[in-house]
């Protein structure tokens, strides 16, 4: 599947058919700090993606005072 | 994508976002119930405005200062937006047009104020010729320029986006140097005082993960790139030590920060009580100072008079990217 991330902007192809929570782990990121929008919907952690789904993680830390 | 096993705690349709310290799932419908009951116990609780009062919003463009903009509206608040041009480069190009879009198609009052065209400076450049973090002459203009649209349009109180995490985030960092005239400052709403108007944030019990997810759900056109000053600073930092927390105990954010506000913070009114001094008026703008000008007035004088700086010069190492 590709998946969309950011800072900075990039573009990956992760082999599909697994849940978010799995994805978010192998990229080694916090569920705390991410949304994850499939397809253009947002999704929980135990949605399961598959290969021709595209996939965005969005950061939503900000930083600043 | 195949439907996910997890359902909406409260109507059990099929969930879109999981919250791990609720310990439950919410469709689209109630997770923005859950962040309209979040704002109004907040609003209520620590008495922070009415559906009389006159707000004036500050907003970014951000997430999260567009998502209380849009609450209050939704909720019947008298709400007007403030943007401030702090002119760091394409990011602050990208944030006018965001907050520009989002006044414009809701028919919103929103009221600008550039640095550079008004004052003569912008934030990179105040950073260099101050030889101070860019963001500690970036909050200090941003604060005034609140308060003082604030006192002149004659509004009722100042709201700021900031969310749980922002404000745990500073919580650790003053708890960590035990700074106490800080900590009892760190409230969530700042009584009009000393001639600075009222100052309130309804966000404090939401995640910035569901002010985000608010934004996404009601369709609001967000930046969601940074500020490029932020990156790998101190506030960034801790938010992601409270998060390695909040993973092994979910809910131990949200009680870090509201049992300090329920239990800690009265105790330290007192402190807060004999921290404020006497104040004057600044002889130039009339804002209130313990000197003849104020330190923002001051601080328009060495910037203005310094050759415009482009924001590359002032990004960290780690700012780069
Ligand atoms: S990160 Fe710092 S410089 Fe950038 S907008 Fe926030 S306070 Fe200003
Ligand atoms: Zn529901
Ligand atoms: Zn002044």
């Amino acid at each position: 599947m590709l998946v969309k991330m950011r800072n900075p902007k990039r573009e990956i192809e992760v082999d599909g058919d697994r849940t978010v929570n799995h994805l978010l782990d192998a990229l080694d990121l916090v569920r705390e700090s991410h949304l994850v929008i499939c397809n253009g919907t947002l999704v929980p952690g135990d949605a399961r993606l598959a290969h021709d789904d595209t996939v965005e993680i969005r950061p939503v830390i900000s930083g600043g005072a | 994508m195949v439907a996910s096993g997890s359902k909406c705690r409260s109507c059990k349709a099929p969930a879109v976002i999981d919250l791990p310290r609720h310990n439950a799932n919410f469709c689209a419908e109630h997770l923005l119930q859950l962040c309209r009951r979040q704002m109004s116990k907040a609003i209520d609780d620590y008495d922070m405005f009415g559906p009389d009062d006159r707000i004036l919003v500050a907003v970014s463009g951000g997430k999260d200062s567009l998502a209380v903009w849009d609450m209050l509206i939704e909720a019947g608040y008298r709400a007007d937006g403030l943007y401030v041009g702090l002119g760091i480069g394409d990011y602050s190009d990208e944030s006018t047009e965001h907050v520009t879009a989002f006044a414009a198609d809701r028919g919103l009052h929103l009221i600008t104020v550039d640095l550079r065209d008004t004052f003569g400076y912008d934030i990179p450049t105040a950073a260099r010729a101050t030889k101070r973090a860019p963001c500690s002459a970036c909050g200090m203009s941003k604060r005034h320029l609140f308060d003082q649209a604030a006192i002149d349009g004659g509004y009722d109180v100042v709201v700021t986006g900031h969310n749980l995490d922002d404000e745990a985030a500073v919580l650790l960092g003053n708890v960590l140097h035990w700074d106490i005239e800080y900590l009892a400052r760190q409230l969530p709403v700042l009584p009009a005082q000393h001639g600075f108007p009222r100052k309130a944030k309804p966000l404090v019990r939401l995640t910035e993960r569901e002010t985000a997810a608010w934004c996404l759900l009601r369709g609001i056109d967000y930046l969601v790139e940074e500020c490029p000053i932020a990156a790998g600073n101190r506030h960034l930092h801790h938010k992601d030590v409270l998060n390695a927390i909040e993973r092994e105990s979910p809910s131990t954010k949200s009680a870090f920060y509201l049992n300090f506000i329920d239990n800690m913070a009265p105790l330290l009114a007192e402190q807060s009580a004999a921290a404020s001094g006497d104040l004057r008026r600044c002889v130039r703008c009339g804002a209130p100072t313990t000197g003849e000008t104020c330190a923002f007035c001051r601080l328009v004088d060495t910037a203005s008079a310094h050759d415009p700086v482009p924001v590359e010069l002032v990004l960290g190492k780690r700012g780069r990217r």
